[in-house]
């Protein structure tokens, strides 16, 4: 073997150790998650930790029929619907009309939402949803979840907005379009791959929430991240409810990132790279 | 009826930066402006949620700030916590996107494995964690003592929580640092390297004298995004310790949702949240101040 080959074979080595590297912790966390949940209570505190057993479904059983999990992931679903839906509704117009007319001051109110810590809101909302009797209601939460994804959405939207060039629309209003027809009609349409990262990443983000959840949340409203939180009580903690539950939650919006994540690379380089 | 909707169109197109925005803009008023005057207003008052009413002191919360010990100790972590995760994640993203900049045969499926933890509910890792972290019968001891290292407490010792903590927020945001400095890899122009390399530079000179004075404003604008949230990390942090052993994990940020929702001094409370805000502010204008000055060479 020349020195070149050796020296290009080495590389190879090291690029795969490399990923290899890369690739233990992620899916180590997540098989430990999921052997949590396969294994009864008492091999999860037997040491060695074992890796090779036979697994059981119990634990997935019992967070389903003793905690009412199937409610909880219901509950978290329609939250971040909802959320999301809004934020579009709304969101959408706002970006638009930023991205056009350079509504910078409208930009500092979304920057200002995005520095404030989430407790700035929390209490004043406890506050006022304590008076109004709206603890434990799906409209407490996903307004508290609004503060969250609306900012969010509107901050992708406005760089993608700003890549629609505007003499299509100028087009469109010489063809007699009316400005929200040439809003639905032309530039909705051109900007449908920004409309699914910002609401990917909303959905996400509102599935994950757990501050606001963890105080505004009740009995009828709890959402996933409250209840699997929930598994640890009076200084009791439940590893094998929480791997099935953990499983549960993280599963689902996991394997959708996946498919998902060229969407999800996209959200999160378009907010960063921009001025 | 056609009337009015024709005029409504009408309004709506002489009036588009108007009407687009207002119901996104109202609606921020309500959830996002409001409640930061309340918080504002409540910073003055001395309140125990439930109790009374709101009592004017005037900046009595805000001198209450320098004799608490536990605002100092919050600033003490929050500094050694941010400070140690946020540079190990911007070191660690940027060396992994240069790695990832090479195309290589799987790159693809190494990129979607690393990066799941991004989406990951951080609740339900951090329980997982905890569970791995338990000095007694936690793997990750096991793993460690089956290859002759010595075990560690980990969270439940006061000198190592910070270290464990930041290994977890490591773990968990790495990859969106890395996602987003790779983008930015990606849209450098190949003309100084073709340049670079036709004089002769070895590959450190061209990473030291090229690509990080090029990536700079990427790398601050990410470490800036990475800030909104690290500065005011929350659910990693309450769900592994609490906040101890003791006090020693528990962040400003933390110690202020203890005063409002603990011991429901929403006075105290809110003063302590406009101190995190602060901090976060000034972090991210002194950032933007660095991303738009030409690099120093």
């Amino acid at each position: 073997m020349t020195k070149k080959q050796m020296t290009g074979t080495l590389k190879g080595v090291l690029f795969y150790a490399g990923a290899v590297a890369l690739c233990v912790p992620p899916l180590f966390v997540f098989v430990w998650m999921i052997l949590t949940g396969l294994k009864t209570g008492v091999q999860n505190i037997s040491y060695p930790p074992e890796f090779f057993f036979v697994p059981t479904l119990e634990n997935f059983r019992a967070v389903f029929q003793q905690y009412n999990f199937f409610r909880y992931l219901i509950n978290s679903l329609v939250i971040a619907t909802l959320a999301t839906g809004i934020s579009l509704a709304l969101g959408l117009p706002a970006a638009y009309s930023i991205a056009k007319y350079r509504q910078n001051k409208i930009g500092i109110i979304i920057l200002i939402a995005r520095m404030t810590p989430f407790v700035s809101y929390l209490l004043p909302w406890y506050i006022i949803f304590r008076y109004l009797k709206l603890i434990d209601t799906f409209t407490a939460l996903t307004i508290t979840h609004l503060i969250i994804t609306m900012p969010m959405v509107i901050w992708l939207m406005v760089s993608f907005f700003e890549s629609v060039p505007t003499e299509l629309e100028d087009a469109a209003m010489i063809d007699g379009c009316s400005r929200w027809q040439s809003f639905r009609i032309i530039v909705l349409p051109l900007v449908r791959n920004g409309i699914a990262t910002s609401a990917i990443m909303s959905f996400i983000f509102s599935w994950n929430q757990f501050l606001f959840s963890l105080i505004l949340s009740g009995p009828k409203t709890k959402t996933v991240p409250v209840a699997v939180y929930n598994f640890i009580s009076y200084g009791k903690i439940d590893w094998a409810g929480i791997g099935a539950a953990a499983t549960l939650i993280v599963l689902p919006v996991s394997v959708f990132a996946f498919f998902v994540r060229k969407s999800i690379v996209q959200g999160l380089t378009m907010g960063a790279l921009k001025d | 009826m056609e009337r009015a909707l024709r005029a409504v169109s009408r309004f709506v197109d002489r009036r588009q930066s108007l009407v687009f925005p207002a119901p996104a803009v109202a609606v921020l008023f309500l959830i996002v402006v409001l409640p930061i005057a309340f918080n504002l207003y409540l910073t003055f008052n001395k309140w125990t949620i439930g109790l009374g009413e709101p009592r004017f002191i005037g900046l009595d919360n805000f001198v209450e700030l320098f004799t608490d010990e536990r605002v100092w100790n919050g600033t003490k972590v929050m500094i050694y916590f941010s400070g140690a995760s946020l540079a190990l994640e911007l070191a660690l993203g940027l060396a992994i996107a240069l790695y990832f900049n090479r195309s290589f045969k799987g790159s693809e499926l190494v990129q979607a494995i690393y990066i799941i933890p991004f989406a990951a509910t951080p609740v339900a890792v951090a329980l997982i964690w905890r569970i791995m972290l338990n000095p007694e019968i936690g793997v990750i001891n096991y793993l460690l003592t089956s290859v002759g290292l010595p075990p560690s407490l980990w969270v439940s010792s006061e000198r190592m929580v910070i270290p464990s903590l930041v290994m977890v927020d490591v773990w968990k945001w790495t990859p969106m640092i890395t996602l987003i400095v790779l983008a930015g890899l990606k849209s450098l122009p190949a003309d100084p390297y073709e340049a670079a390399r036709m004089d002769g530079a070895s590959p450190l000179q061209i990473f030291w004298y090229i690509t990080l004075p090029m990536i700079r404003p990427v790398l601050i604008a990410a470490l800036m995004l990475r800030s909104l949230d690290n500065l005011k990390e929350f659910d990693m942090i309450y769900t592994i310790t609490q906040g101890g052993p003791g006090i020693a994990s528990e962040t400003l940020y933390l110690y202020s949702y203890t005063v409002g929702f603990n011991f429901f001094k929403a006075g105290y409370g809110s003063a302590l949240m406009v101190v995190v805000f602060l901090i976060v502010l000034v972090f991210n204008v002194v950032m933007n101040r660095l991303r738009h000055d030409s690099p120093a060479l």
